[in-house]
């Protein structure tokens, strides 16, 4: 097959797999020279894997990869990177304390009488960053720049090291409005000089903006390849999720959250929480025995809301309130004696303690009530445990088995046991279904309607529109850390939904304005 | 965030050698025996109770350190600074002797808390890293404890001190009773209170844990607490069985005997699992293996030597059984 269109990378049927996992599949992509192409998709849909495969970090266990038509077969990333591939990660991958100069000419430094000619070195790469709009004193380690411009010393050493592809892995997450134009003006700039560029975001204002094609991951396929402006958002958000726009399923529609009355009185009351580069501004009230939907793309703030509700994640400014009271001290402690419980994303980071038995995972948050002057009390313990056990149906040959050697689900039901055995006023359940089997999944949504039936206030943060939107009394949708919707009643469909995650400009009240400010 | 999961059962571990499980609980035990016999065979002495009394003179002290040690690796630390307290404690101990043997031996152990606090503060509010903070005080207390003695050795006189370090009851040593007395104390905190427990979560994951609301910081200045002052009870006893105050040369290597101790035990250092019946085995084994080449005339370099390898064997079994 030959090339006339320009294509500068290809990747042609590659797959990959790892141990119990498919990774991807079958994914084909084709890179232009002069192209900034988005490449899309939700946690876990394979992009990662992608860009780790064309930069030599993995291989590909079938498929080909295909530089300039020839194909290429990297075994590391040094290699990679001598064929012209770059890589630009959100967390610059420079070295911190070197100068300036040295980095941008690191292994390539001009040399004199064999010893480097630091003097021309520095002269080269004043000019050379002018370029790049940042003006700054190359003998400075790279460390003392903002990172915005330290982002602009590794796209410009990509550039001398005369790359080919250009792969941008959310290059604007911890950028400033400013330096994300600057960044703008340089993509614009390494387009038009033929670069490829292979653009990783979830922002869809950027994709618009910057995007000539899109690629589409899901599930570790390519489930659509297209021009940026032959798509709308609409579309783009429906291939990313994998449901149809048009398929209206009216909330209600199961038992699940069916003619449920929600009381009024407020129990979990957030105001005005702002992390920097991550909330902006977030409020959010939760009331008796209602389940609130918490909506979003990858990245939104979904996660982070709940982190910085419960004091894991430390908030410039913001209230959390519950019962009207105030919390003083911020911290998952302090949240945990107010009545609030939080089932964090990651299980295996950030929940269970995979040494300890199924029962000391369970009370883990609930010793300092079940202990009297620094002794367990067994007893009481005991009777917590097999309650849950039994409560929860978790499988388990006895309470003193590992929680290592449980499945997913079970290991989530024991989570689960450790929070709501604390009686919770609060619960804020961060994707409480992924990974875990069918039959487990359908236990816990269950769990969630009943909880909320018994007056608990309930948080719920799942990538599954589904769950969420049969789940939810309401659905509040969050976008690039702000509040942007609210959705109620009858308001919480598939569509509506879809529209404010796709942030339909019709909807929308928060317009970019394009200005040049660099 | 590479992939989902696709399949939900127990995750496996894998490549994991299956025989190391077992080894690295039962290994220790194994090798007590064999040496005892072995010794038995080629001594006759050996097994005598003059010999045996010996064998706990030295072992005992070492005992309570590790035992300071195995909670503090319980949390993924460690703790360098026990040999410096010992020394600390053995310049402490003659200043207060005048105001009576029990207030300076509280004193010393107070001096030992102290320590310990200091490192604890250090690890769980200004995350230093255990092995950095804990590192310095190993190298300033020794020079407080020579500062404060002065260079020579003092003379200890105080019978109940050197009772303490030189007597028994019923045919063993006092210091035997001591250790025997704080292994229970250790044990019983290990797996009935709820410092043991959270100490443990820490240790396995300190993530988790903080999400649970466990107060982190607190547990860590505990156990370093725990361990400065079980140093320093090890210090009066070393300074008993001197009869002398020599803050320049005790507790030297004590560091490195109780990590021993307590890795070959089977305490992994990646924190998460103590052991402490295993750090009892570990001292007797260790205390084992000295005895065995110093009876065979193995010159101390080589001595030092078979040791190492044997710390080497002991942390290749514990990685390779740790339960992740």
């Amino acid at each position: 097959m030959s090339d006339s269109s320009g294509v500068v990378l290809r990747l042609d049927g590659v797959s990959k797999s790892f141990p119990g996992v498919r990774a991807l599949r079958d994914v084909s992509l084709e890179l232009r020279a002069g192209e900034v192409h988005a490449l899309v998709g939700e946690n876990g849909a394979g992009k990662s894997t992608l860009i780790k495969i064309s930069t030599g970090v993995y291989t590909a266990d079938e498929g080909e990869v295909r530089l300039l038509d020839a194909p290429v077969s990297f075994t590391d990333p040094l290699q990679a990177q001598a064929a012209g591939i770059s890589t630009i990660y959100q967390e610059v991958n420079l070295i911190p304390l070197m100068s300036v100069a040295r980095n941008l000419y690191l292994g390539r430094e001009p040399r004199r009488f064999g010893l480097v000619d630091t003097a021309r070195m520095n002269r080269d790469a004043r000019a050379r960053l002018r370029e790049f709009g940042i003006d700054v004193n190359p003998a400075r380690p790279l460390r003392s720049l903002a990172l915005g411009a330290q982002q602009m010393v590794s796209i410009a050493r990509a550039v001398e090291i005369d790359a080919r592809v250009v792969i941008m892995d959310e290059p604007t997450s911890s950028l400033e409005k400013r330096e994300v134009e600057t960044l703008f003006t340089v993509i614009e700039r390494l387009a038009a000089s033929g670069i490829a560029i292979l653009y990783v975001s979830h922002r869809m204002e950027e994709l618009y903006r910057i995007c000539d094609r899109v690629t589409v991951m899901r599930d570790g396929q390519v489930v659509g390849s297209s021009a940026m402006a032959d798509i709308d958002r609409l579309q783009l958000v429906s291939m990313m999720l994998g449901r149809d726009a048009s398929d209206l399923r009216q909330h209600g529609s199961t038992a699940f959250a069916e003619g449920r009355d929600v009381e009024d009185d407020v129990v979990l009351r957030t105001q005005g929480l702002n992390v920097r580069h991550t909330l902006e501004d977030v409020s959010l009230d939760i009331r008796r025995g209602e389940v609130v939907g918490l909506g979003g793309l990858l990245g939104a703030g979904r996660s982070e809301t709940a982190r910085a509700i419960v004091g894991a994640l430390h908030a410039e400014s913001g209230e959390v309130a519950v019962n009207g009271k105030r919390l003083r001290r911020r911290s998952p402690a302090a949240a945990i004696r107010a009545g609030i419980a939080m089932l964090p994303e990651d299980r295996k980071l950030d929940g269970i303690v995979p040494g300890l038995s199924v029962r000391e995972n369970i009370v883990l948050a609930a010793l300092p009530r079940l202990s009297r002057m620094g002794l367990v009390q067994r007893s009481k313990q005991d009777e917590i445990v097999s309650f849950f056990i039994d409560r929860l149906q978790i499988k388990v040959s006895s309470p003193a088995q590992r929680v290592s050697d449980l499945s997913g689900g079970n290991q989530q039901k024991v989570l689960l046991a450790r929070w709501l055995c604390l009686h919770p006023k609060a619960l804020l359940l961060d994707e409480p279904t992924r990974g875990i089997d069918v039959g487990a999944k359908a236990e816990v949504q269950g769990l969630i309607e009943e909880l909320a039936r018994d007056g608990l206030a309930v948080l719920l943060i799942s990538s599954d529109l589904e769950e969420l939107i049969e789940g939810s009394d309401r659905i509040v949708v969050l976008r690039e850390g702000k509040v942007v919707d609210n959705l109620t009643g009858d308001a919480v469909t598939d569509d509506n939904l879809m529209r404010a995650l796709a942030a339909d400009p019709s909807r929308s009240d928060d317009a970019q304005p394009a200005k040049d400010s660099s | 965030m590479t992939a989902t999961l696709t399949s939900t059962k127990a995750e496996q571990p894998v490549g994991r050698r299956r025989w190391a499980g077992p080894v690295a609980k039962y290994a220790v035990y194994a090798g007590i025996v064999v040496l005892i016999v072995v010794n038995a065979v080629m001594s006759s002495t050996f097994l005598s109770l003059d010999n045996l009394r010996v064998q706990l003179y030295q072992a005992v002290p070492v005992l309570i350190v590790a035992l300071g040690m195995a909670l503090v690796i319980g949390t993924e630390g460690i703790d360098l600074s026990v040999g410096g307290v010992i020394a600390l404690t053995s310049a402490v101990l003659p200043l207060y002797l005048g105001y009576g043997v029990w207030v300076a031996i509280a004193l010393a152990i107070l001096a030992g808390g102290v320590c310990g606090a200091i490192s604890g503060s250090l690890v769980a509010f200004a995350r230093v890293q255990p092995i950095v903070a804990t590192l310095s005080l190993m190298i300033g207390l020794r020079g407080l404890a020579v500062i404060m003695n002065g260079a020579t050795a003092k003379p200890i006189n105080d019978s109940t001190l050197l009772n303490l370090g030189l007597t028994g009851w019923f045919g063993l040593p006092q210091m035997a009773y001591i250790g025997a007395g704080l292994v229970a104390v250790i044990a019983f905190v290990v797996r009935r209170t709820t410092l043991g427990r959270n100490l443990v979560a820490v240790g396995d994951n300190a993530s988790a844990s903080f999400l649970a609301g466990l107060p982190v910081r607190r547990i860590l200045l505990s156990v370093y607490v725990i361990s400065g002052m079980l140093a320093a009870v090890a210090g009066v006893l070393i300074a008993g069985h001197g009869a002398y105050a020599d803050p320049a040369n005790y507790g030297l290597n004590y560091e490195l005997l109780a990590i021993t101790a307590v890795v070959v035990g089977g305490t992994p250092l990646s924190g998460g699992q103590i052991r402490v019946i295993g750090t009892v085995a570990g001292t007797i084994f260790m205390q084992l293996v000295s005895a065995t080449l110093i009876q065979n005339n193995v010159k101390n370099s080589y001595e030092q030597m078979i040791e190492a390898v044997i710390i080497c064997i002991a942390v290749f079994i514990a990685r390779e059984s740790a339960n992740r």
